[in-house]
């Protein structure tokens, strides 16, 4: 069978999408939603480009991201460009190149992204990515921030019934560093951890002679995920093995204390064997999850450091989201306000009043010679008349 | 995916079959024979908790989007779909054989690379790539015995669990890539969700597989 490859040209390629009427309009309200709250929390909005040299894209984020993003060679400079599979890392150079200010730096994104590979089963390759990112401050107030900010922004746009998964990258490292593993054994170790292999685990202990106390550490991380006990189960089972992990069960209790203090009903959970991003993040992660998707639709976390290859090293939290995804789950596709019909005429009164009533708000449509289609198919539920000399805006039945 | 309700894929035939003395240990019975009837949705003795019946290869794939909540998946099928995105908290010990690469008694390497037939040709491809080897992959659906006798391939990557197929076509065992078992599969959106019913049914399952 071959396959003609302008047998359907409509066709899109796999995981790209369009978004249609009415969608796209409520895509637009729901971003300007969104970018006004990050407005409103002092969070400055920049638009990085689309595309740029691959280096400065894939600076410090780890092989996952290269393989994410889509390369061309630049016919100009004979460099390799990507496009851009995440946005946080433009926005890091941003602040640690083009700003370098000392105070800390609030700023905010929304645009397209590009992913080689779809993120989840079944996803899209350029979700509509929107986030915040906070630099220059590196304590937990900053993390408590970022996390409630996330909140807020999920709650603004209408998501219920969450469930916000929190981890430490300190933990994974403390046991890593104990166990004293080269870079093969931790990759294992991190990939059978990534799917709570329980049975893997145990073979791998067995394997690499993983000592008694550390090897019941790794067994426990395992079935350390559920609501705050977790801590002070984690706090007791993997007490004394390294100083990282018990600063890190620390710095999770006080962050939710922080949380919890401004939203007191935050759906907070806690998932210690939880290593998504990594090999990106520095200190604590979260990921959002609802009821009904396989997988989470919001991921942040602290990112130090990033900037140092731009010049600075900077302290950096942050979390991002997909616009489309948060449409698709709260199922809030806008509603499109009624129009205005007016025949079409070049009588300067009645383009005078055209003019008032789009001033005003309101959508006047100019109906074309000879076209097909009543004011409903138009959309309209009002037609501009003339009535006693002058032209008014009847109601249609 | 409803709130407090559990949906587990498994697959007909062998891994359903020894999947049920399992579960009703934990307390969970079919309310059907899964024999007699051709319903792919079965209702159990707890009115949360349904079992969705599907292809084998299919299960991770209706795990990972979330449309069950578990999966009952033999390691032959993670290995070569990927349990990228799954918990595997169990292994379930059932329905267990050995993924085996088979050839002709008196088999030689010969010249350039080895042609290899096989249903799993990602973990084909991987376990010669970890020695170092290149090889040709024919994929292959079933009856993957015959292509060595036809010419078709050097040697085949199968499931073998007695080898009397093998051994009726004239093959023999040559090396063992891995040991096969079926293993508890968990979305991970569910399984941080719906914790408070999912981690006592695994912890159930983990007991009864213990014994």
């Amino acid at each position: 069978m071959k396959r003609s490859a302008d047998a359907n040209p409509w066709l899109l390629p796999e995981g790209i999408e369009e978004i249609l009427p009415p969608d796209a309009a409520a895509l637009d309200q729901l971003s300007c939603r969104v970018i006004d709250l990050f407005t409103s929390w002092g969070y400055q909005l920049v638009s990085p480009p689309m595309i740029e040299f691959l280096e400065s894209l894939l600076t410090g984020t780890g092989k996952d991201l290269e393989l994410q993003t889509f390369k061309i060679t630049d016919l100009m400079s004979g460099r390799m460009m990507g496009i851009r599979a995440d946005t946080t890392p433009q926005v890091a150079r941003i602040d640690a190149h083009n700003l370098k200010r000392e105070t800390p730096t609030r700023l905010c994104y929304a645009g397209t992204v590009l992913h080689t590979r779809p993120e989840s089963s079944g996803g899209t390759r350029s979700p509509l990515q929107i986030g915040a990112e906070l630099y220059g401050h590196a304590g937990i107030e900053s993390d408590a921030e970022i996390l409630c900010l996330m909140l807020k922004t999920l709650a603004s746009v209408g998501v219920t019934d969450l469930h916000i998964d929190l981890g430490h990258v300190g933990v994974f490292r403390g046991l890593v560093n104990r166990a004293d593993l080269d870079a093969s054994a931790q990759a294992r170790l991190f990939e059978i951890l990534q799917r709570k292999a329980r049975p893997e685990l145990e073979a791998l202990i067995r394997d690499l002679s993983i000592p008694g106390d550390l090897g019941d550490a790794l067994l426990a991380i395992i079935d350390l995920n559920g609501d705050e006990s977790v801590l002070g189960e984690a706090g007791k089972r993997l007490a004394g093995i390294d100083d990282r992990i018990d600063t890190s069960i620390a710095y999770l209790v006080s962050l939710t204390q922080l949380v919890r203090d401004r939203i007191p009903d935050a759906p907070l959970y806690f998932d210690l064997a939880e290593l998504r991003g990594y090999h990106y993040h520095s200190g604590f992660m979260f990921a959002a999850y609802v009821p009904g998707y396989g997988d989470g639709i919001a991921f942040g976390g602290r990112y130090d450091d990033i900037g140092a290859a731009f010049g600075r090293a900077r302290p950096a939290t942050g979390f991002s989201t997909d616009l489309k995804s948060l449409m698709a789950i709260t199922g809030d596709h806008g509603s499109q306000a009624a129009g205005i019909l007016c025949p079409w005429s070049s009588d300067s009164e009645l383009l005078d009043r055209v003019e008032a009533l789009r001033a005003g708000g309101e959508i006047v449509i100019m109906q074309l010679p000879q076209q097909q289609g009543s004011a409903a198919d138009m959309a309209c539920d009002r037609e501009l008349v003339r009535e006693n000399n002058q032209w008014v805006v009847k109601k249609l039945d | 995916m409803m709130k407090n309700t559990l949906t587990i894929a498994v697959s007909k035939g062998r891994i359903l079959e020894e999947c049920l003395p399992l579960l009703e240990q934990a307390g969970i019975r079919l309310l059907e024979d899964p024999g007699k009837t051709r319903k792919l949705i079965l209702e159990t003795s707890r009115a949360d908790l349904k079992i969705i019946i599907v292809r084998a290869t299919d299960v991770p794939t209706y795990v990972a989007y979330g449309a069950a909540d578990l999966g009952v998946a033999g390691k032959d099928v993670l290995l070569e779909y990927g349990g990228d995105g799954l918990y595997e908290p169990l292994d379930l010990g059932i329905a267990r054989c050995r993924m085996m690469l088979a050839g002709p008694a008196q088999a030689t390497n010969g010249h350039g690379r080895l042609r290899i037939a096989t249903k799993y040709v990602n973990t084909t491809r991987r376990y010669f790539a970890d020695q170092g080897k290149q090889v040709e992959l024919i994929k292959l659906y079933g009856s993957m015995e015959l292509a060595p006798l036809l010419g078709l391939a050097d040697r085949i990557v199968d499931l073998v669990d007695t080898g009397k197929t093998l051994k009726e076509n004239g093959l023999t065992p040559l090396e063992l890539i891995t040991d096969i078992s079926s293993r508890l599969i968990v979305n991970k959106a569910a399984m941080k969700m719906k914790h408070g019913i999912i981690k006592p049914l695994i912890d159930d399952l983990a007991r009864t597989v213990a014994r």
